[in-house]
């Protein structure tokens, strides 16, 4: 009870702090908010922002009391739960993709900032070394004019082609320091009241590339120079300038790019569309693209069927295998039934990423062991990865490897529920252990099993790892738009949509998943009918 | 009990034994061929199933050893497979400790408070749970690549990142410990109640020490769960020194670098621990996977 005293003292101590620390931490989390605010992402404040005034609220009002205890755990699940969920079926109404990245405005501040190096204007330049310091000089080209405060570029070319050459010198340049120079301003070499030492040679000046890269030089009329090659420094020209109406203009032809907000391009008045593009809502284009683009629709139906098959089968198989298992183990004339019990639960055990990648490494065509036991006994060799109908077998040989421990447990924990006296009767009947398996055993437990099995299909179903990890979804169909593997199960072609090598389509991998919700939220609702039953039925 | 034995009944026996033997060997056999080729030299041979010749290169280079080669030249270790078995300890831990804190006290409310919304709250739950993470990979990468934004160190690429996007899956962690705190008599509590102590104290010096035992079940779940996860992880974490177990492995059997005999030391140095806590803990897992299931 001594630790209840000194808590209560340091309790006290606490309750004098309570409301600086409140009050500290209330404008830190409102700092957050305005930042992100600030950086345009209303939404994203708003949602910040309500988070923390739940939070701030159930810790501060006396009548939010229970809340407390729950608040971190509903906010956890609200937050990389719930919020996902529906930020995922948000996705699916957008064009979001490696080519519809950021939104309008940020895709427009991109393209203003992108530059072009003045050909017209660009010098050459030298290196000299100047005790440990350097000096760069810039040259004008002979057949252009030396820049003009005002410069016109379209006019350079029409200029006298024999203008003389001028040349600029920079100060000394501390380029090896730690901290070097990033803007100098330069002076005509003429005026220069210092002696040049010999240009560095190529190779000298290119150890200097990096910080050369960093550097501006200002000459005598404002213009500024930047690194644009290897021996060459040049005025930077906007490629793209502000028009009304939210639109963009090429300076270069002066042709006008207007933003479209249905395909997330800024688009001329031919059609011809920008890089990147931005994010806007497409409606139900990505969910009309499953039903009616038939390049999409093929490969995505066959993985819809191979999905419930792969599910359905493995329910089947461990099934089959747990069942009888688990009648056996509870089978008193049987000894070692412990010993049995562990041994087959290892599978189980063993953490499925190493027991599905050592399947891959044993399934191996050339170095795998099963191949080199099916060579010495029957002479084959099959490729088992190559081809889709025994990849499809190895899957499922592994998942019901690593499926059939869990069926075996809960069948063993059902069957311990059954009455003995219903064996006594059927054996004073003179019954076959088969006619009992039968006729008490598997109707017995057959109906609280049902919702237990939904819940393995629903789990295999959506049972990404051990396709990701044993065929990355390949075989992969030929002749598809969007690469799609034989043995993909839906989510596991979501993810290849999303994340691998076909242009990280996020919404249309978002439309897919958003589908898969319903399914399972079908799945969860048979679950949940059939566990009702089974209550209503006790 | 009085069962009618015979001598079908001895033959039944045996059948029994053989059925179980042969099972057995299937089952072992990934397993047992895993030691064996970490043990055997090279990556390549397609040697005997028992080692003739033992060679410990695998072991090394899984230790971040590098060793001498026949041909004299050194072989460095493939991947780091320590860090990865680090990084993976780590975040597990971290996020199975804040697993078990939240759950604990959420349960609490859930089994001992009157609040409004209760049952709603707990069916919603429940509901949520049935959802596997890997169908909101796509807006789980997005909110990262936000949160990033505001604060890199909780970004993608982040051990942090991964530790908060685990702390979402607690419902079925808190439905168990309720169940626990649940079969403890109230009496207890009241009694305290009486003596003076706060809501918080009753908690915190009452019923927690009584409930150490889940605690520590739900810790070992969750702990299991978080290190073999591996779809939100392989999202959030591409770097190579980032990795986790469960995302690094699948690099060791890549079709144009096969390192067969490596994986295998990596995979039976970091899969036996896990096993071995995976098999003390059976006896509670077991019966969580049964009441679970009774209780739908």
């Amino acid at each position: 009870m001594s630790s209840l005293v000194i808590h209560h003292g340091l309790n006290k101590f606490l309750a004098k702090l309570r409301w600086p620390i409140t009050i500290a931490l209330a404008m830190a989390c409102l700092y957050l908010v305005f930042n992100i605010y600030a950086t345009g992402q209303v939404a994203w404040a708003m949602g910040v922002l309500l988070l923390l005034a739940v939070g701030f609220y159930v810790y501060l009002s006396k009548g939010a009391l229970s809340y407390r205890y729950l608040f971190p755990g509903l906010a956890g699940m609200a937050v990389f739960v719930a919020f996902p969920m529906l930020y995922t079926a948000q996705i699916g109404f957008t064009n979001y993709s490696s080519a519809h990245l950021l939104s309008e405005d940020r895709v427009r501040t991109y393209l203003l900032e992108q530059t072009t190096p003045d050909e017209a204007r660009t010098m050459d330049y030298t290196l000299h070394a100047d005790g440990n310091e350097f000096r760069i000089v810039v040259t004008s080209r002979p057949a252009t004019p030396a820049p003009t405060p005002t410069p016109a570029p379209t006019s350079a070319s029409t200029s006298a082609a024999s203008s003389p050459t001028i040349q600029y010198a920079s100060p000394s340049l501390a380029l090896l320091s730690a901290k070097p120079p990033n803007k100098t301003s330069m002076l005509p070499l003429d005026q220069a009241s210092f002696a040049l030492n010999p240009p560095l040679p190529l190779i000298e000046v290119l150890k200097h590339r990096n910080i050369l890269m960093q550097l501006q030089l200002q000459l005598p009329n404002q213009t500024l120079l930047n690194y644009t090659g290897v021996s060459e420094f040049g005025p930077l020209n906007p490629v793209w300038k502000t028009s009304n109406n939210d639109s963009l203009v090429l300076i270069e032809s002066g042709e006008t790019y207007r933003p479209n907000r249905d395909t997330g391009n800024f688009e001329n008045d031919k059609g011809a569309a920008i890089q990147p593009g931005f994010k806007v809502g497409v409606g139900f284009a990505n969910y009309s693209r499953m039903i009616t683009d038939p390049d999409f629709r093929g490969p995505f139906l066959s993985i819809f069927i191979w999905t419930v098959m792969f599910s359905g089968l493995t329910v089947l198989f461990t099934l089959a295998l747990g069942m009888p298992l688990a009648v056996l183990l509870n089978w008193e004339a049987l000894p070692y039934r412990t010993a049995y019990r562990t041994l087959l639960f290892l599978p189980y055990a063993v953490p499925a990423f190493i027991s599905i990648l050592v399947f891959k490494g044993l399934f191996n065509q050339n170095f795998g062991e099963i191949n080199t036991i099916l060579q010495s006994l029957f002479g084959i060799k099959p490729a088992w990865f190559a081809d889709p109908t025994l990849a499809k077998i190895a899957i499922l040989t592994v998942n019901v490897w690593l499926g059939y421990p869990y069926i075996m447990i809960l069948c063993s924990g059902l069957i311990k529920a059954i009455p003995a006296d219903l064996y006594e009767a059927s054996s004073i009947a003179g019954a076959s252990p088969l006619t009992n398996f039968f006729k008490i055993t598997a109707p017995l437990i057959i109906k609280p099993l049902a919702p237990l099995l939904i819940t393995v299909f629903a789990f295999n179903f959506n049972n990404f790892v051990v396709i990701a990890l044993l065929t990355d979804g390949r075989p992969d169909y030929l002749n598809t738009k969007l690469p799609a593997g034989t043995t993909d199960i839906l989510v596991s072609y979501t993810y290849r949509i999303a994340f691998q090598d076909s242009g990280q389509n996020f919404g249309l991998a978002a439309a897919i998943s958003t589908v898969i919700f319903f399914m399972v939220a079908a799945l969860s609702m048979a679950n949940l009918k059939f566990a009702k039953i089974n209550a209503e039925n006790k | 009990m009085a069962i009618v034995t015979g001598n079908s009944q001895r033959w039944r026996v045996l059948a029994a034994h053989a059925f179980l033997w042969i099972l057995i060997a299937i089952t072992l056999f990934p397993l047992l061929a895993v030691i064996s080729i970490s043990l055997r030299p090279g990556n390549f041979s397609t040697g005997t199933l028992i080692p003739t010749e033992i060679s410990l290169e695998h072991w090394k280079l899984a230790l971040g050893i590098s060793y001498q080669a026949a041909d004299g030249s050194l072989v460095e270790p493939p991947f780091p497979v320590l860090k990865w078995l680090w990084n993976s300890i780590k975040i597990a831990t971290i996020s199975s400790l804040l697993i078990v804190a939240i759950s604990t006290t959420a349960a609490y409310a859930f089994a001992r408070l009157k609040f409004q919304f209760k049952s709603t709250i707990l069916n919603t739950m429940l509901l949520l749970q049935m959802f596997p993470a890997v169908l909101a990979l796509v807006a789980i990468y997005a909110i990262f690549d936000t949160i990033g934004t505001y604060a890199p160190w909780l970004g993608i690429e982040t051990h942090a990142g991964v530790i908060l996007a685990y702390l979402g899956g607690v419902a079925m962690h808190i439905w168990t410990i309720r169940g626990y705190f649940e079969t403890i008599p109230v009496e207890i509590e009241e009694c305290a109640k009486v003596d003076g102590a706060t809501q918080w104290q009753t908690f915190r010096y009452v019923l927690l020490p009584m409930a150490v035992p889940i605690l520590m079940v739900v810790f070992v779940l969750a702990f299991i769960g978080t290190i073999v996860e591996y779809p939100v992880a392989s999202v959030l974490l591409r770097e190579e020194p980032n990795l986790t177990l469960a995302v690094g492995s699948k690099y060791y059997l890549l079709e144009q670098r096969y390192l067969w005999g490596d994986f295998a030391a990596a995979a039976v140095l970091s899969g036996l621990p896990i096993t071995m806590v995976f098999l003390i803990a059976q006896k509670w897992i077991v019966s969580g996977l049964t009441a679970g299931g009774v209780k739908g």
